[in-house]
């Protein structure tokens, strides 16, 4: 809404808004149900958080008021927590891009195949996402004896002379959990943009080729990707919220904490306080850390998304 | 494509005609050949996939494998990922297990399919309702509400669940079907998944209707949402498998109304005789959602080719 500066302009708006609002009653009435819904199950629980981080409540004792304590001592004391953000900024400019890509690339050779062949292979490669915890397939390739599956193959190929510890050696176990990052990065961005190819009209097809795009490439960025952009910029939220959130499969296969802390990120740090041990004024802080970056990487995606097609 | 006065297009004939024609090759087929496509980018895109195929798939052939394995399989070390002397033994065992349960065990299989079905159904009716105005009408307050709903995403879940926990109590709706269906409605990704997906309607075809006399109401019912077909389907998908791996533990506390997820998850929980069970299990959780993603993404099909949709 833009600032009235002009107080007679400022009592005209004022009934025409109000007229505004009762001119959409429809449009208020379809979102009720949503927005309250959502006004009690997230965003009071996120204002109640915000309120907690200035605190420092433990879950049994009453809080106390503490001010910017949990956060000097989060960005200033924290070493452990400048490493869990310095890997997961690793993790989310390595992942995130390649996902996002991964999950386009394979979404539009799936849209060339029929309907029975693409149903098939979405399921293909949404698998790991559909079967739980299916990154527990990687302890049977990463298990550090010479029984795991990427060790017997170095071994046998004469690669390694003995079997390796992936994930109890500080330098893999980042890039291992890279590895199985992308793997599971087929997910929701994936299904949101097999499900927007279906969106684009066909004929647009037929007019660009008329128009003269020579190849598949041409009419990916001059005519499927702009006509997708919602669901790009869908994919791109959900994205950086996994990319930046990741801690699940960093707990199942290196343990929380990993040796050195070469495996904890923002999340396994916030877990480490929040569940166990109860500190939840500064499990809220690093929280609203996490919230605040997120917010950030949008901002910047978001523009350079804008971009597309041009 | 522009109708000439006296021709009719094809898409207006009915479905049998069009079959008639297309058999005889009087009109294109609808799966005609598509354009600009080299073979050589054939084999380059379709070679990276199948190699990333197998590497995908793995999960599956997993799970599938296991349940099928003898307990002495399930136990060779080290661990071979194909059976050798496939078995039902594991789903004989399960059954079993189940007739022995405290609650009868159809209990716990009606509890999933309500938490399951309405959290699913409610979620996507709610959110596509509110998704239809924040796309296609203009009204005060919209911009902000909609950026709420985007950012809320980005805050960790871990924190709010324990304010949210507090206001379930204080709503009195602990301990029931509620405690898990109500917070299902009101995830913020369904709502921007459709509000995406009902922003490439034309304008047109709303005000089409509008003028033919139609209020807000049957407009969303009747040309909104056919049209976003894909968009709620793929929602429909996220929704069951998040409801369906909900195992409840947090919110209800009597044994009556517990999921299947929690049952089944008692059941693994006892020990190393119990392996070829909670393999059967993993096999069961897994593919009740696959069978639903099956069924809805084959159901997902080109819509906006339907006619009167051009701006």
């Amino acid at each position: 809404m833009s600032v009235m500066t002009n107080p007679a302009a400022a009592k005209v708006r004022r009934p025409s808004l109000w007229k505004n609002i009762r001119k959409h009653q429809a449009s208020y009435l379809m979102i009720a149900p949503y927005f309250i819904l959502f006004f009690f199950f997230t965003v009071l629980p996120v204002l109640m958080s915000v309120v907690v981080s200035f605190t420092d409540w433990n879950m049994l004792q009453t809080p106390n008021f503490v001010g910017w304590t949990n956060y000097v001592k989060l960005l200033v004391d924290d070493d452990i927590f400048i490493t869990s953000l310095k890997n997961t900024l690793i993790f989310a400019v390595v992942t995130g891009p390649v996902s996002y890509m991964l999950c386009l690339l394979f979404a539009w050779i799936i849209n060339e195949f029929n309907r029975g062949l693409r149903t098939v292979l979405t399921l293909i490669f949404y698998a790991p996402s559909i079967c739980g915890n299916a990154y527990m397939v990687w302890n049977l390739i990463l298990t550090g004896d010479r029984y795991g599956y990427l060790n017997g193959i170095l071994l046998n190929l004469d690669i390694i002379n003995e079997p390796i510890l992936w994930m109890q050696t500080e330098q893999y176990i980042l890039p291992v959990l890279i590895v199985v990052q992308l793997w599971l990065s087929l997910g929701t961005g994936f299904l949101s943009f097999i499900a927007g190819l279906q969106t684009v009209d066909k004929s647009m097809y037929e007019a660009a080729a008329i128009d003269g795009i020579k190849n598949r490439w041409q009419e990916l960025w001059f005519v499927t990707l702009p006509a997708m952009k919602p669901q790009l910029l869908f994919g791109a939220v959900m994205q950086i919220t996994q990319s930046f959130a990741v801690a699940d499969i960093s707990i199942a296969l290196a343990g929380n904490p990993s040796v050195n802390y070469a495996g904890a990120t923002i999340v396994t740090h916030l877990l480490d306080y929040g569940s166990t041990r109860l500190d939840m004024g500064y499990a809220s802080a690093i929280a609203t850390i996490l919230f605040l970056l997120m917010v950030g990487t949008n901002k910047l995606v978001q523009k350079v998304l804008g971009r597309v097609g041009e | 494509m522009s109708q000439i006065k006296g021709q009719v297009a094809i898409k207006d004939l009915p479905p049998h005609l069009q079959k008639k024609l297309r058999r005889q090759k009087i009109v294109p087929s609808l799966k005609a050949k598509k354009l600009n496509r080299s073979v050589a980018g054939n084999t380059l895109l379709f070679t990276i996939m199948g190699i990333c195929a197998v590497f995908m798939v793995l999960p599956l052939v997993m799970i599938v494998n296991n349940a099928l394995k003898p307990l002495d399989e399930l136990y060779q070390f080290p661990p071979k990922i194909f059976v050798r002397n496939p078995t039902l033994e594991n789903f004989s065992d399960l059954f079993v297990l189940m007739n022995d349960s405290w609650v009868p065990f159809s209990r716990y299989i009606m509890n999933t399919i309500l938490i399951t079905g309405l959290g699913m159904v409610g979620h996507v009716v709610i959110a596509s309702l509110a998704a239809y105005p924040l796309a296609k009408h203009d009204f005060p307050g919209k911009p902000f509400l909609f950026s709420m709903v985007v950012l809320s995403m980005m805050f960790s879940w871990t924190v709010t669940q324990i304010p949210q926990y507090a206001i379930i109590s204080w709503m009195g709706i602990n301990n029931t079907y509620w405690a898990l269906i109500l917070p299902a409605f009101c995830f913020g990704m369904g709502l921007y998944l459709m509000k995406q997906f009902m922003e490439q309607l034309p304008d047109s075809l709303m005000e089409s209707a509008r003028i033919q006399g139609a209020n807000e109401w049957q407009i969303f019912w009747k040309i909104v949402m056919p049209n976003v077909k894909p968009a709620w389907l793929t929602l429909a998908i996220f929704q069951f498998q998040q409801m369906w791996g909900n195992t409840g533990s947090l919110f209800l506390r009597d044994e009556q109304l517990k999921p299947m997820q929690f049952a089944l998850q008692q059941i693994t929980a006892g020990g190393v005789s119990r392996a070829g069970a909670a393999a059967a299990v993993t096999f069961i959780i897994a593919a009740v959602p696959i069978t639903f993603f099956l069924i809805c993404q084959s159901s997902i099909l080109e819509t906006m080719t339907t006619s009167g949709m051009k701006d």
